[in-house]
């Protein structure tokens, strides 16, 4: 077999996959469910509720606040106790829901049966009309960066989606759940493949998953061979080297069908692929096919010191503090614990902060993996350019962030980095080149739209 | 002998139409500029700090001298030289230039290592602007001073420095230009110009914090908690609450203190006051002060 990857860079860190073959366990309601009315790249959900409102599982909380944007569903059932604000993944406090769970009541429309529908079943369901669930539902992409579904679905009028790439990479150390995922429910996950493809007017779709997850590997590709066998749809499961971030949208393109995406603002549809994670595939089908709004999703908590790390179906706004309870407590000493897993998560400066829709993990690094070693001169090996899977030159683009040279670092196609982190993780002098480099992506995109605004009203 | 002069022919010859060349080039690609530019800048305290909104001194003299061939020098100010480098540049241009009160930097947070708890550690790079991306930073502040100094990196004048009991940055007034370098780079705008006041004499709210009182005392100590206590007090309602923080206005405070005394957490602050607390003389005499200043 011909294992594939992407062409530039990359790196392969300890994979460290304690849970791998920990089954899903559900997680128990939270006293209290806390959430952001901001868990999704775009403008802020607005509350429809108010203090004091009766609401079960499925009410809706919060719609959309514009077109890039998705409304935010409750998880629980009980009372409102106030629209506040709390800290976030972010680290600043930010508007969000808080509700007193009492008991576990659904609303009526959801289908809580496990019978597996399919396509096939239900020709009421239009493109128009899976575009339109997955929009209602409030589906979101859930690997992490939360961009909303049905956005993705619907490419611009310059650029043709040619096939649906279904993102079960997984490259990240530590994480599990999308495994978990593929292995306890490989069927839901094919159906809410085929309702991507039909919603997105393709019939070719690939599911890319890395040679280190073989059983998910096998059992999909027999799954495909079942299912698709018969039908319009083509479907073929990639098996990829594991190299770090073959999970990032442009590297997992490349991987799969071998076209490379141009530099920002190009997105992967210009090339004609739709990304989405398996994650979002089996939100997609259980919002369409069971009418269940997005508002629980599988999540990895996981640490070399943890007692029992584990997978769970974790209803969203339930702290992380107490996931980490379930794992047997946060361990002594030093800790450092991360949104995510140890290349992209986000530490986080509180553990009460909730499970929101892009949490695919809660990762707890100790001791010596919890704090950074001290920096030290640049010795001008060059790894960090070797490894870019940009191809970007990140020594550089990190001193000229630092001394604040702007236009240069546009030049240099600053705007490009995708905030992988695999410069910083081989650079041997330990330099804290991307914190640069991510203050100068900042700064730049903020100098770009702002020329943008004002040129603007001259058209 | 013969070499000699030849050396000294040919060079000499060499010599005189190269600098019958350069003289022709002079006086025929001249570009002319305006003589009072070099004046102007000459003027200016060449300090290129950009605080008048310029690249550099250079700059600044180019747009006095277009300025006020066009008529007006409104708007253009040197924070540096103050009134009087303005007043000397507006004399030599024969322009009127309206007198500007002395500004200089305040640095709007009081939460020291003591009254503001670390929570947890950041071991990133060492920015203000990047520990800022971050998160709240190390305290649970989301809107305090983070304490890595870019302010000091900012500031042209040594102006500025990290104090390590407090672990806040302080601002050396005499020093001070408000040339705005610190308030523009502090990623968290708690840096303003605020009038210098009279005998540098200043009330305003150390705090920039939004949160509601409970959560933000809970973060700091010393924190603007909104409960408006001060903005009751005030006769001359020049304090406003807005999202749960109070603010002063320069120009409508007649330095009474009565906020000070006011306020529960200490939030408000009145630097260069006289230390002694007879405070009956200098009230009367303050307002009436401020007065002249502002007129």
């Amino acid at each position: 077999m011909n294992i594939r990857t992407f062409r530039i860079g990359g790196i392969h860190p300890e994979e460290n996959k304690l849970t791998h073959e920990v089954a899903t366990q559900v997680a128990p309601l939270p006293k209290q469910a806390i959430f952001p009315l901001s868990q999704h790249i775009g403008a802020p959900a607005k509350p429809v509720v108010q203090k004091g409102d009766k609401v079960k599982v499925g009410t809706l909380l919060a719609e959309a606040g514009g077109f890039v944007s998705a409304p935010i569903y409750s998880s629980v059932s009980g009372t409102v106790l106030k629209i506040d604000t709390a800290v976030d993944a972010t680290g600043y406090r930010k508007p969000v829901i808080i509700i007193n769970v009492e008991g576990d009541e659904w609303e009526e429309t959801i289908d809580r049966s496990d019978k597996l529908e399919t396509v096939g079943a239900h020709p009421e369901l239009t493109p128009e009309e899976i575009v339109n669930r997955i929009k209602t539902a409030g589906v979101v992409g859930m690997g992490g960066a939360c961009f909303p579904t049905f956005i993705k679905l619907c490419p611009p009028p310059t650029a043709k989606a040619e096939c649906v790439i279904i993102n079960a990479v997984e490259c990240e150390p530590y994480i599990t759940a999308d495994y978990r995922l593929m292995m306890e429910h490989a069927d839901e996950i094919l159906v809410g493949l085929e309702l991507l493809m039909k919603g997105a007017k393709v019939t070719r779709g690939y599911i890319g998953i890395e040679t280190n997850k073989p059983a998910a590997i096998d059992l999909l590709t027999k799954k495909c061979a079942e299912v698709f066998s018969a039908s319009e749809y083509t479907v073929e499961v990639v098996p990829l080297k594991q190299r770090y971030p073959q999970g990032g949208e442009k590297q997992l393109v490349d991987a799969v069908i071998r076209r490379q995406v141009p530099a920002p603002p190009a997105i992967p549809v210009n090339v004609g692929a739709i990304v989405q994670n398996v994650g979002t595939a089996f939100a997609v089908y259980e919002a369409v096919m069971k009418h269940k709004p997005l508002f629980e999703r599988y999540t990895t908590v996981t640490g070399k010191r943890l007692e029992k790390p584990g997978n769970f179906l974790v209803r969203m706004g339930t702290p992380m503090q107490d996931l980490i309870n379930l794992c047997g407590g946060m361990p002594e000493g030093d800790n450092k614990v991360l949104a995510g897993g140890p290349m992209m998560g986000k530490a986080l400066t509180s553990i009460e902060v909730p499970i929101c829709k892009g949490t695919n993990s809660v990762t707890i690094l100790s001791d010596d993996d919890a704090v950074r070693q001290v920096p030290q001169s640049c010795i001008r090996c060059g790894k960090c350019v070797d490894v870019c899977p940009m191809g970007l030159e990140p020594y550089l683009l990190a001193k000229l962030s630092s001394f604040k040279q702007w236009e240069r670092a546009e030049k240099e196609d600053v705007v490009s980095c995708i905030e992988c982190g695999s410069c910083q993780f081989t650079c041997p002098a330990h330099r804290p080149l991307l914190d640069n480099i991510r203050q100068g992506k900042s700064t730049v995109m903020g100098i770009i739209r702002s020329r943008a605004a004002a040129a603007a009203p001259k058209k | 002998m013969d070499f000699i002069l030849t050396a000294v022919i040919v060079l000499g010859g060499i010599g005189l139409i190269a600098a019958i060349v350069l003289f022709v080039c002079s006086k025929k690609f001249a570009v002319y500029e305006d003589p009072r530019i070099g004046q102007v800048n000459e003027l200016l305290p060449g300090a290129n700090c950009g605080g008048c909104g310029f690249a550099g001194c250079g700059g600044m003299a180019d747009a006095l001298v277009k300025g006020a061939d066009s008529g007006s020098i409104d708007g253009l100010n040197c924070p540096v030289g103050g009134s009087e480098v303005m007043g000397q540049v507006a004399d030599l241009l024969g322009m009127a230039i309206a007198n500007s009160d002395p500004m200089v930097a305040v640095v709007r947070c009081n939460g020291s290592c003591t009254l503001r708890p670390k929570v947890n550690e950041y071991s990133g790079l060492r920015t203000c602007a990047a520990m800022n991306a971050c998160g709240a930073g190390e305290t649970a502040c989301g809107f305090g001073c983070l304490g890595c100094g870019d302010c000091v990196e900012a500031c042209e004048f040594d102006a500025i420095h990290i104090n390590p009991e407090s672990g806040l940055p302080e601002v050396d007034e005499d020093k001070c230009t408000a040339c705005g370098a610190c308030s523009k780079t502090c990623p968290r705008h708690i840096i303003e110009l605020r009038k210098k006041g009279p005998k540098n004499r200043r009330v305003f709210v150390s705090c920039v914090n939004k949160d509601k009182g409970a959560v933000a005392m809970k973060a700091c100590k010393a924190a603007c908690i909104g409960c408006g206590k001060c903005a009751k007090e005030c006769k001359f309602e020049a304090i406003t609450v807005e999202g749960n923080v109070a603010y002063i206005d320069f120009n409508k405070c007649r330095l009474c203190k009565k906020c000070v005394e006011a306020c529960p957490t200490g939030a408000i602050h009145a630097v260069n006051f006289p230390a002694s607390k007879p405070a009956a003389p200098t009230e009367p005499t303050e307002p009436t002060k401020a007065k002249e200043e502002t007129a």
